[in-house]
C-alpha cells in the first residue's frame, strides 16, 4: 500500500529515483537543485540505494558521464537547474542524439545575468530543440509520478530517448507537500529492469557516435525527429498503464473547466495550481474561462492543443521565459499549432514570474481580465510583462 | 598478453582508417591498441583520430568505441567505468575484466579537456587515459594548443616579424597528472615502441587512474618529411625536447637516459615550423631543455620514497 508522507518535493524526486532503482547518479550542486542530489547521496551513503554516485566538477561533465553509464546499459539519472542546464547544453543535444534513455530533472531557473538563483522557464527555453522528451509537472506527487514514468518512456525499445522532469525551482522543488510513495514491489512490476540494446561491451563491440558526411547527416536528423515524435504513442501508453496501476491520470494538455469557454488561460509547471484558484474566482463572477495546462512540452501535442484549444476565440498564455526580440516562447508555438485552424482563437501573451517574481491568485485574475480586455480592444503591444515596473 | 616482448599481430585500429600520410599519432594508436586488448572500452574526444577512423556508415575500430564531444572524454569515461562497476555488482552483467581507456589528443588534454581530465583523476576512477600530443590542434589545421612547444609556428602563433611563433612553454601535463596523486603516469614515444607498449600495460593493469601522454609526431603540422615521423620522435627524445619517464606512485624514474643529450638544434632543423628560429631562440630553448632535464634528474634521483 502506497504511504502518504509529508516531504520536500525535491527529496521527493530522489526517493522516486531510488524506486526506480537507478544505477548511476553524476551530478554537481546548483540552486535549487541541490537537494535532489544531496538526498541521493544520502541515500547511496546510507545503503539504501545501490548505486554509483559521481560526484562530478561539472554539469558538462555530469550529463558526459551519463552519457558513458547509459552507453554502457547503466540506468542513469542526473538533475540540474539554470546555470547547470546552459553550461551542459552542447552534451544534451548529444544524449538523445546517440539514443540514450538519461533521465534529468531540472529545477527551472532563471539564467544570468543577472545573476538570480530563483525560478522561472528561461534554461528550459534554450534546451527546447534538443530532441528530448519534456514534461512539467505541477506539484509534488506528479513530480514522484513522472519521475517514474520518465525511466520507462526513455528506456523502451520503440523510444530510447533521454527525459526532462521540469519542476519550478523553488516554488515547487522547496514545497513540502503531502505525498502518495508507491511500493517498491509496484514501481518494479511498473518499472521492468532497463534492457538497452548493444551497449558498450567488448563481448559485442559496437562504435557509437561516429561523424557524419553531409550524405548522412539529414537522414540522421529525420530518423531522430521521426522518433521523437512517435514517442508520444508510447509517453500515452506509459501514463495510461500508469494511471492503471496507480490510480493517478496523466494527459499531455490537462484542462480545468473549459467546456463552455471562449477564453483559456494557459500555463505550464506549478503556477497550473495557482491559476485554478483564479478560474474559481472569475467564474464566480459570471465570466466563462477555463484553464489549459500543457504537460508534455516536447514532443509538442498539437492534436490535443488544437482539439481542446480550438473552440475557443481567446487563449492568454503566461510565460515564464522571453525570447529575447521575440516574446513569449510558449505563446509563439501555441499561436503556430493553432494557426492552421480555419476558426484562429486570439492569442494574448503575457509573460511573467520571471526570476521567482509571484504570481498570486489575484495576479491571475487580472491577467485573465486584462486578457480578455486585450483580446476585445488589441494592443500597441506583441505581448505585456506582467507587473513590471517601467 | 602478459608481455610485449611478442608483440600481438591483430589490430584493433584498423587498416583503411583516413589519416595524413605518414601519421605518427595513427601508429601510436596501433600501437598502444596491441597492448590494450580486446578487452576495453575506448572513448575518443573529436579529435584527428577520432575524425579519420568513424566516418558513417564505416568504423576503423574492432573494440566497442565511443565518440561524444570534444572536452568531456575524461568524464564519459569515468560514467562508463562507474556504469560497468555497478552492472558488475549487481549482477546484471560481469564487466569487471574490461578496462576503459580515454583517448584524446593534446588539445582535448592540455586545453578544452583539462577541467574533465582533472576531475576523473582526483575522482580515482579506474581508467587509463592516453594523451596522443602531436603538439597542436592538428585536425583544425594546426593551431597552437597549450602542449605546443615554444618557437613553434602555428596558424594562430604564426611567426612574422614581431612573433617567435608559440610564446609560452609547453604546459608540462604528466606533472599535473601526477600532482593528483594518481598510481602511473608515464611519456611514452613510437620511436621508442617497446617502452611504449609496456607503459601502456602498465596503465592497463594498475588500480585506479593512469595517465600516458604519448608523443605523435605530425609531419602534416610539424613539416616534415612523411617518412620521418619515427625518426623525428626518436630525435626529440634524445635532444630532451620530449624526455620518457614514469611517475610511478610519485617515484620519478627516467626510461631513456643518456649521458649527454643531443643538441636540440638539429631536432628543431629538421622541422619547418622551427626553421625561423634564430640562433638565440635556439639557445633560449637549448636553456630550458637543460634546466628541465636537469629537474627531471634530480626528481628521478630522489629514489623510491614509497
Amino acid at each position: 500500500v502506497a504511504t502518504r508522507t509529508g516531504m520536500e518535493v525535491s527529496l521527493a524526486v530522489s526517493e522516486a529515483v531510488k524506486l526506480a532503482n537507478a544505477d548511476v547518479i553524476a551530478a554537481y550542486p546548483i540552486t535549487p537543485q541541490t537537494h535532489i542530489v544531496e538526498h541521493l547521496a544520502e541515500l547511496v551513503a546510507q545503503g539504501e540505494l545501490d548505486a554509483e554516485y559521481i560526484p562530478v566538477e561539472s554539469e558538462h561533465s555530469a550529463l558526459s558521464a551519463c552519457l558513458g553509464s547509459s552507453a554502457a546499459g547503466a540506468r542513469t539519472f542526473t538533475a540540474t537547474a539554470g546555470q547547470g542546464l546552459e553550461l551542459m547544453h552542447e552534451v544534451v543535444y548529444v544524449a538523445s542524439a546517440m539514443r540514450l534513455p538519461i533521465v534529468m530533472a531540472v529545477a527551472n531557473r532563471a539564467v544570468s545575468s543577472p545573476l538570480s538563483v530563483w525560478g522561472d522557464h528561461s534554461d528550459v527555453m534554450a534546451v527546447r530543440d534538443t530532441g528530448w522528451i519534456q514534461i512539467f509537472v505541477e506539484n509534488g506527487q506528479e513530480a514522484i509520478d513522472q519521475t517514474i514514468c520518465a525511466f520507462r518512456m526513455g528506456e523502451d525499445r520503440r523510444v530510447l530517448l533521454p527525459v526532462m522532469v521540469h519542476l519550478d525551482g523553488f516554488h515547487l522543488s522547496h514545497m513540502v507537500e503531502p505525498m502518495l510513495f508507491p511500493d517498491q514491489a509496484e514501481v518494479d512490476a511498473f518499472l521492468p529492469p532497463i534492457n538497452y540494446p548493444l551497449p558498450l561491451d567488448p563481448a559485442k563491440p559496437v562504435s557509437m557516435g561516429d561523424f557524419a558526411p553531409p550524405i548522412v547527416f539529414t537522414e540522421a536528423k529525420w530518423a531522430q525527429e521521426i522518433n521523437l515524435e512517435k514517442s508520444k504513442e508510447v509517453i500515452l501508453e506509459v501514463w495510461h498503464k500508469f494511471g492503471e496501476r496507480f490510480g493517478r491520470n496523466y494527459k499531455p494538455v490537462e484542462s480545468y473547466r473549459c467546456d463552455d469557454c471562449d477564453t483559456l488561460l494557459m500555463t505550464m509547471g506549478s503556477y497550473s495550481e495557482t491559476a485554478m484558484m483564479a478560474i474559481d474566482k472569475v467564474r464566480e463572477a459570471g465570466k466563462k474561462v477555463g484553464l489549459l495546462h500543457l504537460r508534455l512540452w516536447r514532443p509538442f501535442p498539437y492534436e490535443e492543443l488544437r482539439q481542446l484549444a480550438g473552440k475557443a476565440k481567446t487563449i492568454i498564455v503566461l510565460d515564464r521565459a522571453i525570447s529575447m526580440g521575440m516574446g513569449g516562447p510558449v505563446a509563439s508555438e501555441v499561436r503556430s499549432a493553432l494557426y492552421p485552424l480555419e476558426k484562429k482563437p486570439k492569442i494574448v501573451s503575457f509573460i511573467g514570474g520571471l526570476g521567482g517574481r509571484d504570481i498570486s491568485p489575484v495576479d491571475f485574475e487580472t491577467i485573465i481580465n486584462r486578457g480578455m480586455e486585450i483580446a476585445k480592444t488589441g494592443s500597441q503591444r506583441e505581448f505585456e510583462i506582467f507587473g513590471v515596473r517601467e | 598478453m602478459s608481455k610485449t616482448s611478442t608483440i600481438d599481430t591483430k589490430e584493433r585500429f584498423s587498416p583503411g582508417h583516413r589519416a595524413c600520410i605518414g601519421c605518427g599519432e595513427a601508429l601510436a594508436v596501433r600501437m598502444a591498441c596491441k597492448v590494450l586488448g580486446d578487452n576495453v572500452i575506448i572513448v575518443n574526444a573529436t579529435g584527428c583520430m577520432e575524425i579519420v577512423s568513424s566516418q558513417m556508415p564505416f568504423t576503423s575500430w574492432t573494440v566497442p568505441w565511443i565518440h561524444t564531444l570534444f572536452e568531456n572524454t575524461a568524464a564519459v569515461a569515468s560514467g562508463i567505468e562507474a556504469g560497468l562497476k555497478v552492472l558488475t555488482r549487481k549482477g546484471i552483467r560481469d564487466m569487471s575484466k574490461t578496462k576503459v581507456v580515454a583517448m584524446a589528443g593534446d588539445g582535448g588534454t592540455s586545453d578544452i579537456g583539462l577541467q574533465a581530465l582533472s576531475g576523473a583523476l582526483e575522482r580515482g576512477h579506474n581508467l587509463l587515459y592516453i594523451c596522443f600530443d602531436n603538439e597542436a590542434y592538428m585536425n583544425t589545421g594546426i593551431q597552437r594548443s597549450s602542449a605546443t612547444p615554444y618557437g613553434a609556428t602555428t596558424t594562430t602563433s604564426p611567426a612574422g616579424k614581431t612573433s617567435v611563433g608559440q610564446f609560452a612553454w609547453k604546459k608540462n601535463l604528466p606533472a599535473i597528472a601526477a600532482a593528483h596523486d594518481i598510481p602511473y603516469v608515464a611519456t611514452a614515444s613510437p620511436s621508442h615502441y617497446k617502452d611504449l607498449m609496456n607503459k601502456v600495460k602498465k596503465g592497463m593493469d594498475v588500480k585506479g587512474p593512469a595517465y600516458i601522454q604519448i608523443l605523435s609526431p605530425c609531419p602534416t603540422g610539424w613539416r616534415c618529411a612523411t617518412d620521418n615521423a619515427v625518426d623525428i620522435g626518436r630525435q626529440a627524445v634524445q635532444c630532451g625536447m620530449f624526455p620518457l619517464f614514469e611517475i610511478d606512485k610519485g617515484n620519478y624514474k627516467i626510461s631513456y637516459n643518456p649521458e649527454n643529450l643531443k643538441p636540440v638544434a638539429d631536432y628543431l632543423k629538421a622541422q619547418g615550423r622551427f626553421r625561423h628560429l634564430s640562433d638565440i631562440e635556439i639557445k633560449k630553448i637549448q636553456d630550458k631543455v637543460d634546466h628541465d632535464w636537469a629537474r627531471l634528474k634530480t626528481l628521478a634521483s630522489l629514489g623510491r620514497t614509497n
